[in-house]
């Protein structure tokens, strides 16, 4: 299997045009055998939350705690969805094509790609000024959550450690991976509207050399084909039966009392009311 | 290493003798075989060495595909029936004369000999700089060289370029939409009929074909219904010379008339597009319209919305204008 396709250029140099679309057979299939594989995995493993009877104790010590527990704000949540929406319709335009479903798809797909650069230009600035900014952000001192998390997954249900603030890791995780390529391909798909007809720039294929075109069609269809498993992923998680209730979350912006004190460490994602009570 | 010229690259060669063994051939190579019907297309590519085929698959020796016959008031062509064949020939020039015009008027004497029509309307885009083997969408690569702001692009598209700016270089091809065609295809124990209109590919669609052939399809035949048959049509291509040269742009009619009113019409211009590129805002204006001056020259505006012209290649929309108008009016258009 050839990972890269290559040309000879009219000056007889040979070129980088693309990736091979086999790589997105690749990803798609390992997409799918993953969640064949954590899938089977989940039978015999229970997502390890707190016992009930910690929860218990945690519930009466904050006692101030509300029934429902905002956790995605309502511009966030039209953020989220704008911006999945972008990304199937750029996943579909993308990749149909390529499997053999033959329709215009050029003119959607950069339109739905304009659509998610504005949601993500959008979101970075939501995030910067007017969210927690860090609270998604992983770094070394997630390394005893992660341990813990490791351990607690095996079976150590009595593992010590953090348990996950308002994002588990896992989330944070799969956010810095989609961040990294989805800031890829904006960044070589904005270069790419050079390359065809918008109305918005004129068409200039020599704006940049042969080879920095090749890095830039290599670059956008390797983080287009590991889209295909991250979305997979992420699809796959969103509809696991133990995660749904941050599906839900994601709609409706709340999630339950219990759901707070099972899940997340409230010393870590202080929410109004989650402070212990004072005796 | 510079591209060698007029040299073909060796290939396995097939020449069955009939429709059966070609199907056969095609099915059991795929992607490797290359049909070759009068061999107009295929040598440049071969002798280019820009297309290398593994096997080819000669039909010159299937008589069944060569050959015109009486299809209840229409007709029906081989697909490796010759140009000469059809400009020649007395039903053709009888029933459907706007396809014997066309046929009479592709390249040269030598070539219309040897050309076929199914060969015609299946030729390969003849931009120079995809024919040069160059990367371009159209080969696989992801530019294209005729659209840049140095590229010479005086024959290229104006209508529905989608990336790549090649267009359709058929005579035949406008003709035979005007007509109603249908194109016949066969592969393995399959066949399927597509209106003329639908065998053609614009490159939104599929950036490296202009028909619907794909590895393993045949064409075997096309079929005029006897719904044009007399009636009264019109085909003028203008190139820039008068001999072996694709047009510039070329339009194809096919109007029935009642007196001076146009009752019903099929308008087609090739040339414009990587499609034959059919005026259906065109027909349905001139409808039940007088076939006089002011319908068209409205006509004309109308046919040419949409234009998107490059560099070189503006002069195509009075071109376009100018044919529209002939068109409707026939020979009045030269005297008043």
């Amino acid at each position: 299997m050839d990972l890269l396709s290559w040309a000879r250029s009219p000056w007889g140099e040979s070129v980088l045009i693309h990736i091979s679309w086999d790589l997105f057979w690749a990803s798609l299939v390992g997409g799918l055998l993953f969640l064949l594989a954590h899938g089977g995995y989940m039978l015999f493993s229970q997502h390890r939350k707190r016992p009930q009877d910690e929860v218990d104790r945690l519930e009466a010590e904050r006692a101030g705690l509300p029934a429902r527990i905002p956790r995605h704000g309502f511009v966030a949540r039209v953020f989220h969805w704008v911006q999945a929406f972008a990304m199937l319709a750029l996943l579909v335009t993308a990749f149909l094509p390529i499997v053999g479903v033959r329709f215009a798809w050029v003119q959607w797909h950069w339109m739905a790609g304009i659509l998610l650069t504005a949601s993500i230009l959008f979101h970075i600035i939501h995030a910067t000024f007017f969210l927690d900014f860090w609270s998604i952000w992983v770094g070394p001192k997630d390394i005893p959550e992660l341990k813990s998390e490791v351990l607690r997954e095996i079976g150590r249900e009595d593992a010590p450690g953090p348990r996950p603030g308002k994002y588990p890791l896992g989330n944070r995780l799969y956010h810095l991976a989609v961040m990294v390529a989805g800031l890829a391909v904006i960044a070589t798909g904005i270069l790419m509207m050079w390359r065809v007809r918008t109305g918005i720039v004129d068409r200039n294929p020599y704006i940049m050399s042969d080879p920095a075109w090749g890095i830039t069609y290599v670059m956008h269809g390797l983080m287009g084909v590991g889209f295909v498993g991250l979305v997979i992923a992420h699809i796959y998680f969103a509809l696991r039966p133990e995660k749904l209730w941050i599906t839900y979350a994601m709609i409706f912006g709340t999630i339950s009392r219990r759901e707070y004190l099972e899940y997340h460490d409230p010393d870590r994602w202080v929410t109004k009311g989650s402070s212990k009570n004072v005796a | 290493m510079p591209p060698i010229r007029d040299v073909m690259p060796a290939f396995e060669l097939f020449q069955p003798g009939s429709v059966t063994d070609a199907l056969g051939l095609l099915d059991r190579h795929g992607a490797d075989a290359w049909v070759m019907a009068g061999g107009m297309d295929t040598f440049d590519w071969l002798k280019d060495r820009i297309k290398k085929p593994r096997v080819v698959v000669d039909l010159g020796n299937v008589s069944e595909l060569k050959g015109i016959k009486d299809a209840g008031g229409g007709v029906e062509i081989g697909a490796t029936t010759t140009l000469t064949t059809i400009a020649n020939d007395p039903l053709v020039k009888e029933r459907f004369p706007l396809l014997a015009q066309a046929a009479l008027i592709v390249a040269s004497p030598q070539i219309r000999n040897q050309g076929t029509v199914g060969g015609n309307v299946s030729q390969d885009a003849r931009c120079w700089y995809y024919r040069a083997g160059w990367p371009c969408y159209r080969a696989g690569g992801n530019i294209c060289y005729a659209d840049t702001p140095t590229a010479v692009n005086r024959e290229h598209a104006i209508f529905n370029a989608d990336r790549c700016v090649a267009v359709n270089p058929s005579d035949t091809a406008p003709a035979l939409i005007a007509l109603d065609a249908e194109f016949v295809i066969k592969r393995g124990s399959a066949e399927r009929v597509v209106p003329a209109e639908q065998f053609f590919i614009g490159p939104a669609i599929d950036i490296t074909r202009l028909t619907i052939l794909r590895p393993g399809d045949l064409l075997t035949a096309i079929r005029i219904p006897a719904t044009w048959a007399g009636k009264g049509h019109y085909f003028e291509k203008v190139r820039d010379r008068m001999v072996w040269d694709f047009a510039l742009v070329n339009i194809a009619a096919s109007l029935n008339t009642s007196g001076s009113t146009i009752n019903d019409a099929r308008m087609v211009v090739n040339g414009v597009a990587a499609t034959p590129y059919r005026l259906q805002a065109v027909e349905t204006f001139i409808k039940g319209k007088a076939r006089d001056k002011a319908t068209a020259d409205q006509a004309a505006d109308i046919a040419v919305q949409g234009a998107a012209t490059l560099r070189h290649n503006a002069y195509k929309v009075p071109l376009m204008k100018a044919l529209v108008k002939r068109a409707i009016r026939g020979d009045a258009e030269w005297t008043s």
